[in-house]
């Protein structure tokens, strides 16, 4: 639009928003990436080597003297030291120092006398004079060249071990009532703020646009000391579900309210006053008029709160318990990293897992997402 | 399952008894005060006060859950903040004193404050160079598509995805995370850098930059083609060329939309927490306010007066930004 796209200088944009667009992807692709790959391979190379084969240092105890076999008067203990597993023999040696002293298919004089022999495809021989000795088997260090592998057996491991399969229904069980419950309750008082007369509507807006930025800080202690004070009146648990519901809800309305209001007032006056004409009263016009005028701000404000309820790690933590059938994915991944802080294949898949369910709403959505985004921002 | 379908369930319930309050209350209303089918002064009269309680029937419900998840926990955080750990015993400013004299608050004070200068600045300045670059090329959606994408990602996870990039194996051995691979091919050695004191702050908002500069870009980037095209073709008529084009002619114009992005951000930083307690969990002098808050909820079985005094310093920390925006709101509901 500007003069600078038609000149040279065109290709520095071009690449400048490659760049940053590379700067923001790669960590996330990084992350996925290295959920799907071998955990073996995850521990030793970075992702960005996955698609090149790994060489890998590796010890392989051969069986010991018990197994050896006479053969033309002299004694042979074999086998294959990758024991059927994919890859090849790059090299081989027969001491932790030196792991990469022999070609395949040169022969390495062992301590004892003992002649081995290792084979590319990683069948070995080790051949010696004399009638071994001892129980324990020789150690053969190799380095193997594992092609890179692909699996799922990350994800098979964090949904059957690492509780997370619990957590995402949890997360479930939180985010969806979370979110459909306070539209209801936010769009009448919207349409109140918006469209009907009545003194003080100027204070109540100014209110909701105060509340909008109070830190969630300043609610806990107040509500933990609530809960706590109802759970024991009621005799209830003061964790539950329906706890959480509502102080998602309670959070989550400042903005409900102040988006369905902004969206609202930009409605066509007209209609409403031609339907008053007709005898509808507020309740009316606004169920069968503003409501379904309303489902792009609806829609908006479903998805912002989905997400935040679904990524939201602290009221969760406050207000909802940490036992198995109540922790949410965020809090499991907290604890994972405490816990599996190294099985970064654990961690990759976990966080994976997480983070899958948003990035879908996110691309399927995104319209009404920026949408909302523009009207909530406080002009 | 079993516990999904008890929450679908309660949903429906929810829903249902929103309908059922609504369309109930608003019933009865009709009902004892009816003005169909009435006429003359009698109708009027009716039709006066069912129009002067119905909003308060439609505002009920959310009224009462601000009042109780906000207004109040605000009011009773204010009590609290000169009250003993339990809340009971009224002792004046200690917790205040005992704040100011703690080195772990004045660590997150300074951290804090580290925070606010660097993620709204970078934040804005990289969204408004995205949204300005990306406006020039046909794959531009796309681009910012995929810088906008962070956005989703919950602050955990984008903790762990970053922990991947900062991961540190000992020297000598094959790096696994991304930032020391690259110093190392270089010719660096590697680090450990989230346990480097004062420089980890620095990566921690890295990670909140990531995330917020989408929300930036989207913004900024509406605004920017809210410019009028006349202001900038008089200044291509000029002579102007394209850096003066956007820095004398553009910015000017969306001035108040980097105030209103800058200032979302400034809160979202005086929340986070998650980000710092996924990573370091405090240690290594990364601190914030927020996380302490947090700590002294249950350090030590909890000590509420202390966390209620912290939330409090985050409190006064944003009360300019609620002015500001409430006396925008105003001005534009007069201007309505």
């Amino acid at each position: 639009m500007i003069a600078a796209s038609r000149s040279p200088l065109a290709w520095v944009v071009h690449l400048s928003v490659a760049l940053l667009v590379i700067l923001w992807t790669l960590p996330t692709a990084g992350l996925l990436i290295s959920s799907l790959r071998d955990k073996d391979q995850l521990a030793v190379s970075g992702w960005w080597t996955s698609l090149s084969a790994s060489t890998q240092n590796v010890v392989f105890r051969a069986p010991g003297p018990d197994k050896q076999v006479e053969k033309d008067g002299k004694f042979v203990i074999s086998g294959n030291v990758l024991e059927g597993g994919a890859g090849e023999v790059a090299a081989f040696g027969s001491s932790s120092l030196k792991p990469g002293d022999f070609e395949p298919g040169q022969t390495a004089e062992l301590n004892g006398g003992e002649k081995l022999t290792v084979q590319a495809d990683g069948s070995f021989e080790i051949v010696s004079d004399k009638a071994m000795e001892g129980t324990r088997g020789q150690r053969i260090f190799y380095q193997a060249t594992v092609p890179s592998r692909f699996t799922f057996d990350n994800y098979r491991e964090v949904f059957n071990a690492a509780g997370i399969g619990a957590s995402f229904i949890n997360s479930l069980t939180v985010a969806i009532p979370s979110t459909i419950i306070p539209i209801l309750v936010a769009a009448f008082a919207a349409y109140a703020l918006a469209w009907m007369k009545f003194p003080g509507r100027a204070i109540l807006v100014a209110v909701v646009v105060g509340l909008l930025v109070v830190p969630l800080q300043m609610s806990l202690i107040p509500l933990l000391k609530l809960y706590n004070g109802v759970g024991l009146f009621l005799g209830v648990p003061a964790k539950t579900y329906v706890g959480i519901w509502l102080a998602h809800m309670g959070f989550g309305l400042p903005l409900a309210i102040y988006l369905l209001r902004n969206y609202m007032v930009g409605l066509p006056r007209e209609i409403m006053e031609s339907a008053r004409v007709d005898g509808a009263s507020d309740f009316d016009i606004f169920v069968k008029i503003i409501l379904p005028l309303s489902f792009p701000a609806l829609a908006s404000f479903a998805i912002f709160q989905f997400l935040w309820t679904w990524n939201d790690l602290l009221v969760a933590m406050v207000f909802l318990g940490a036992g198995n059938d109540e922790l949410v994915l965020t809090g499991r991944l907290v604890n994972l990293l405490g816990s599996r802080g190294g099985n970064w294949e654990i961690l990759t898949a976990s966080a994976f897992v997480t983070i899958i369910v948003p990035l879908i709403v996110f691309f399927s959505l995104q319209r009404f997402l920026v949408r909302g985004l523009l009207a909530g921002s406080v002009k | 399952m079993q516990q999904l379908f008890f929450a679908i369930l309660t949903m429906i319930a929810g829903v249902l008894a929103c309908v059922v309050y609504f369309f109930g209350t608003n019933f009865i209303l009709d009902k004892i005060f009816p003005s169909k089918g009435l006429s003359g002064p009698q109708a009027s009269r009716n039709l006066r006060i069912t129009n002067s309680i119905r909003p308060w029937l439609f505002l009920g419900p959310a009224l009462i859950t601000l009042a109780v998840y906000l207004v109040y926990p605000v009011i009773e955080s204010v009590r609290l903040a000169f009250h003993d750990k339990s809340g009971i015993e009224f002792v004046g400013l200690r917790n205040f004193v005992w704040m100011f004299n703690d080195g772990e608050f004045r660590q997150s004070i300074f951290n804090n404050f580290l925070w606010l200068l660097v993620v709204p600045a970078l934040a804005t300045f990289f969204g408004l160079i995205i949204a300005a670059l990306t406006d020039r090329i046909w794959w531009g959606n796309i681009a910012k598509t995929l810088i906008f994408m962070p956005m989703a990602i919950s602050f955990v996870g984008a903790s762990v995805i970053w922990k991947f990039i900062y991961d540190y194996r000992p020297e000598g051995t094959e790096q696994i995370g991304l930032l020391n691979a690259l110093v190392v091919y270089f010719g660096g050695s590697p680090e450990a850098w989230v346990t480097l004191p004062f420089w980890n702050n620095f990566f921690l908002m890295v990670i909140l930059i990531w995330i917020q500069t989408g929300f930036a870009m989207v913004i900024l980037s509406a605004a920017l083609r809210g410019i009028p095209e006349e202001t900038v073709e008089a200044a291509v008529i000029d002579g102007a060329n394209g850096l003066q084009i956007f820095f004398k002619i553009m910015i000017p114009q969306i001035w108040g939309t980097i105030a209103v992005v800058w200032t979302t951000i400034t809160i979202t930083v005086l929340k986070v927490f998650d980000i710092v307690l996924a990573m370091t969990n405090g240690q290594w002098q990364s601190q914030v306010l927020a996380n302490l808050m947090f700590d002294w909820m249950f350090r030590g079985g909890g000590d509420f007066g202390r966390g209620a005094a912290i939330a409090l310093v985050i409190m006064v920390l944003v009360i300019p930004i609620m002015v500001w925006n409430i006396r925008n709101a105003t001005k534009e509901m007069e201007g309505h």
